[in-house]
């Protein structure tokens, strides 16, 4: 059985050419993408990543800060950590303003945790596309 | 500032949404994929919802 040929990996864009819109989508959900001059796609996800945000926000999700210990609480927090940051400006301005909700128990607790942190998932997944956009993979 | 009580539906729900939203955007290549990707992972976040509700609701006797 022939074996599949693999299709030729693309050249990796230069990095003058994604940096901005990947630097700017980190600071600001969709950024990229209005520098890029995708205004409607732009603006819907600046408004997802930013209500899921104020939404954990308001349910009163913790922030998870980074911990040593054992490895499943390493993964947990570092992992929390890293979704957090990822939301940008949003992440800066409310640490910066003070927001420091203690871990408690309670569902809505839970949630608020949870949209926090899938705002910064969400927002890596922009800025991929921010970044595919600018290097011409994506239109 | 003001806490905000949602139900787990209503929070499952807003999630779903927004979420929703980001992958049609992100993953597919013109404006009707994106909308019918969009509108596919809604609908699959609203079944998981109510499966998986509905099982913890006979799990648990």
């Amino acid at each position: 059985m022939a074996a599949k040929e693999k299709p030729p990996k693309e050249p990796m864009p230069p990095i003058n050419v994604w940096l901005a819109p990947v630097a700017l989508g980190w600071l600001v959900p969709g950024g990229g993408h209005f520098l890029l001059k995708r205004t409607g796609r732009a603006a819907l996800l600046c408004a997802s990543v930013t209500c899921m945000f104020v939404l954990g926000l308001l349910m009163r999700g913790a922030m998870f800060k980074p911990q040593s210990g054992d490895i499943l609480t390493v993964l947990i927090n570092w992992g929390g950590f890293i979704g957090d940051i990822a939301s940008g400006l949003l992440y800066l301005l409310t640490t910066w303003l003070g927001y420091s909700q203690p871990d408690m128990p309670g569902a809505v607790h839970d949630y608020g945790s949870k949209f926090l942190v899938t705002a910064g998932l969400l927002n890596i997944l922009v800025m991929v596309d921010a970044y595919e956009i600018a290097g011409g993979r994506k239109s | 500032m003001p806490k905000m009580n949602l139900s787990h539906f209503e929070a499952s729900f807003l999630f779903a949404v927004f979420s929703s939203v980001v992958l049609g955007v992100v993953s597919k290549r013109t404006d009707k994929e994106r909308l019918n990707y969009g509108l596919y992972v809604f609908g699959c976040f609203l079944a998981a919802l109510f499966g998986i509700g509905w099982l913890m609701y006979f799990g648990h006797g």
